[in-house]
């Protein structure tokens, strides 16, 4: 491996725009992370700001129209995914980048059984016999973690609760040895007890198979648990971008801060929640300057006016506000920085 | 002592397995499968547990929105399992509830003005002017401003629309209010928005709630007591503290383990419980949780586990862990 692939993925000033009835939704607008292979990315922020989306146009599957992809370029393993044709993007798919979403349901065909479902996805990736694609997916159920897994190849999927359904989705997804998985909140759906067994699994997975994966999430005690980078994102931009342990040590965006001060957890019993003012826009709507001024509470002249550009504020840590620009502040008389109390 | 406005006792409430062509009844769903707990006036119990637990159809025969099979729900010391339909009409007045999404429960073609007004009507509240002020102080009390009240559900956000929702269960300035997930559905910066203002409500209204959710650090903020469930029965029951703080039953200490906590830095003392929550058509035998309890002994499969108070408040159905006579046997 040479090191322009220390990043198995890098996305570069991604926008993905949907023309609709209200106008153009920019959903996705000007977003740029890298994925170091072998790690865990976690794409996090609130519904609405752009993470299926991202997720969506890495793989090919925004739908056009409404929906137009650009961006400079969307690097997997140095090849430009965006220059790809629908019939390149189809290997990339399934084989070299899997995927699983919340609902499991919807990504499995009612009528097949689970074992035939499973076998079909290797002998068409990996063209084996059928009866070596019955080993395999034998094998694969047991990896993952279905009990009684020889019986289970008869199930229909309406058959198979919700945990064991995405155990599956995760199966098929390991058939063709991707390098990387995009799991979209992959647990959201499943009780917690069943969503500590498959954050589990996916951990282990990648310890066994050195797979990079994009995770996205709204829960910031999942990202806690298995990411090692994050990116948060809010009305379409990447706000913050840093490693696990120094984004949960000292958010910088108040965006951020407000979504970690407003955790039930992070209170004293009873204790007033913080609580962020007012709602994410809508995408057609998206306010000038800063997106988030309307609802910040150290929101300035310039937010109203500029989007700030994203600042380093140390190791590996980088932010899109202007309380992070010094001549910004300096002009107020100010340290950069993010004031030290919330203001609820 | 505040005096206990909620007393439930034993309740339960089967549903009929209907198969075949002649919906030949073929076994019962035990979703509530003999309840007992209290809530003192001003206060909030919660249930806590994961789907199939029984919670919601626990809050819903409490209304009698469903008939519960047996048991006892008595509210403010009058017995609601008996109760005729007109007296049940009456006494709507003074339990509600809130759902999760309450879109669905909100006529489309409605504006809020019309919501709020047709709860005023049903209910036989001041008519007329009386009305209008009532829907505005309403309106004003949920920190929805005066405009919402010419729009329709459609134009509100997730948000605004659980305080209209909160809105139309005030209307009839209820005692108890059964609040069923209410913030399930809600961004984590909307959630505490509502948190905020039910517990604001609590304050000036005096509102007895019983809130059922399934994410434990909101159960953990916004309740007096807890009850865990587990396939139809509370396993666990006590205090906020004591229940998060000193947990007993190994199905709270594995659900308190399981939740993910937003700290990196925190080592996970994980327990995964193995296998999937059972169907409550045909629950476990003995202790529901023993094909899946890290501490079974070869007895659970086959004894009863009663509650069994450890101490004041906190009960515990484990004999395992906590054994001992019940304690008024
Ligand atoms: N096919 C589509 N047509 C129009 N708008 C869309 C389409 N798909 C997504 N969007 C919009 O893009 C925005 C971002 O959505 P999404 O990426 O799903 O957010 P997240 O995953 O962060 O919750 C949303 O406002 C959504 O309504
Ligand atoms: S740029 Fe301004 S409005 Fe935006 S988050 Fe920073 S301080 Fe707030
Ligand atoms: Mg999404």
């Amino acid at each position: 491996m040479n090191a322009s692939h220390e990043f198995i993925l890098r996305v570069r000033n991604l926008r993905t725009h949907f023309h609709t009835d209200q106008g153009i939704a920019r959903a996705v607008d000007g977003v740029s992370f890298d994925i170091p292979a072998g790690k865990t990315l976690a794409l996090v922020g609130e519904s609405g700001c752009g993470k299926s989306v991202t997720a969506l146009s890495i793989l090919g599957l925004v739908p056009h129209p409404p929906g137009e992809v650009s961006g400079e370029a969307i690097e997997f393993e140095g090849r430009n995914l965006l220059a790809f044709s629908e019939a390149e993007m189809r290997r990339i798919r399934g084989n070299e980048i899997a995927m699983i979403f919340q609902e499991p349901m919807t990504s499995m065909n009612p009528v097949f059984r689970i074992g035939d479902q499973i076998g079909a996805v290797l002998r068409l990736h990996r063209g084996l016999s059928k009866a070596a694609a019955r080993e395999e997916v034998l094998a694969l159920m047991q990896r993952v973690g279905i009990p009684a897994a020889e019986s289970r190849l008869e199930d229909y999927p309406h058959q198979m609760s919700g945990g064991m359904l995405q155990r599956v989705m995760i199966a098929m997804a390991l058939s063709c040895h991707p390098k990387m998985l995009i799991a979209d909140e992959p647990t959201t759906a499943l009780d917690v007890t069943i969503q500590a067994q498959i954050l589990d699994l996916l951990r282990v997975l990648q310890r066994e198979t050195g797979m990079s994966i994009l995770l996205i999430t709204h829960d910031l005690g999942i990202v806690a648990e298995i990411a090692d980078e994050v990116v948060v994102m809010y009305a379409g931009k990447k706000v913050e971008h840093a490693p696990v342990a120094a984004l949960f040590a000292a958010p910088k965006h108040p965006y951020t801060r407000g979504l970690f001060a407003s955790l039930p957890a992070m209170q004293q019993h009873r204790q007033r929640l913080y609580a962020i003012r007012g709602a994410v826009p809508a995408p057609t709507d998206f306010p000038a300057g800063c997106r988030f001024h309307p609802r910040c509470p150290y929101a300035m002249d310039c937010c109203r006016r500029d989007e700030p550009p994203l600042l380093e504020t140390g190791d590996a840590h980088r932010t899109a506000c202007w309380l992070h620009d010094a001549g910004v502040m300096a002009a107020q008389g100010k340290a950069p920085g993010l004031p030290p109390e919330a203001a609820p | 002592m505040t005096p206990d406005l909620l007393v439930v006792q034993d309740l339960v409430k089967h549903f009929p397995v209907r198969k075949g062509i002649f919906s030949r009844v073929a076994g019962h769903v035990r979703a509530v499968d003999g309840l007992s707990f209290r809530i003192p006036r001003g206060k909030t119990l919660s249930l806590v547990g994961e789907s199939g637990s029984g919670k919601t159809t626990t809050g819903r025969a409490i209304l009698r929105l469903i008939e519960p099979t047996s048991g006892s729900v008595r509210f403010d010391g009058i017995e609601v399992t008996s109760m005729n339909r007109q007296d049940l009409r009456a006494l709507r007045k003074r339990m509600q509830i809130i759902f999760q999404d309450p879109y669905g429960s909100l006529n489309p073609r409605m504006t809020v003005y019309s919501v709020l007004s047709e709860a005023l009507r049903t209910h036989r509240l001041p008519q007329a002017t009386g009305a209008r002020d009532r829907v505005y102080e309403l309106l004003s009390l949920v920190g929805l401003p005066p405009e919402a009240a010419d729009r329709y559900p459609h134009e509100f956000s997730g948000g605004q629309r659980q305080r209209v929702g909160i809105a139309r269960a005030l209307a009839v300035e209820p005692e108890l209010i059964v609040a069923d997930e209410p913030v399930s559905a809600l961004d984590v910066s909307i959630q505490s928005q509502i948190l905020n203002l039910l517990e604001d409500l609590q304050q000036q209204l005096g509102l007895t709630y019983l809130f059922i959710g399934h994410d434990l650090s909101v159960v953990r903020h916004i309740s007096d007591s807890v009850a865990v469930m587990y396939l139809g029965r509370i396993v666990e029951l006590g205090p906020v503290e004591a229940v998060f703080e000193h947990p007993v039953h190994p199905y709270t200490i594995a659900l308190l383990a399981a939740a993910p906590v937003p700290d990196p830095a925190r080592k996970r003392r994980r327990i995964l419980l193995p296998g999937d929550i059972p169907s409550p058509i045909n629950p476990p035998t003995g202790c529901h949780f023993h094909p899946r309890c890290p501490d079974a002994q070869p007895g659970c499969a086959r004894c009863e586990t009663p509650l069994i108070e450890i101490s004041p408040g906190h009960w515990v159905a484990c004999p395992v862990h906590a054994p001992g006579a019940p304690a008024n046997a």
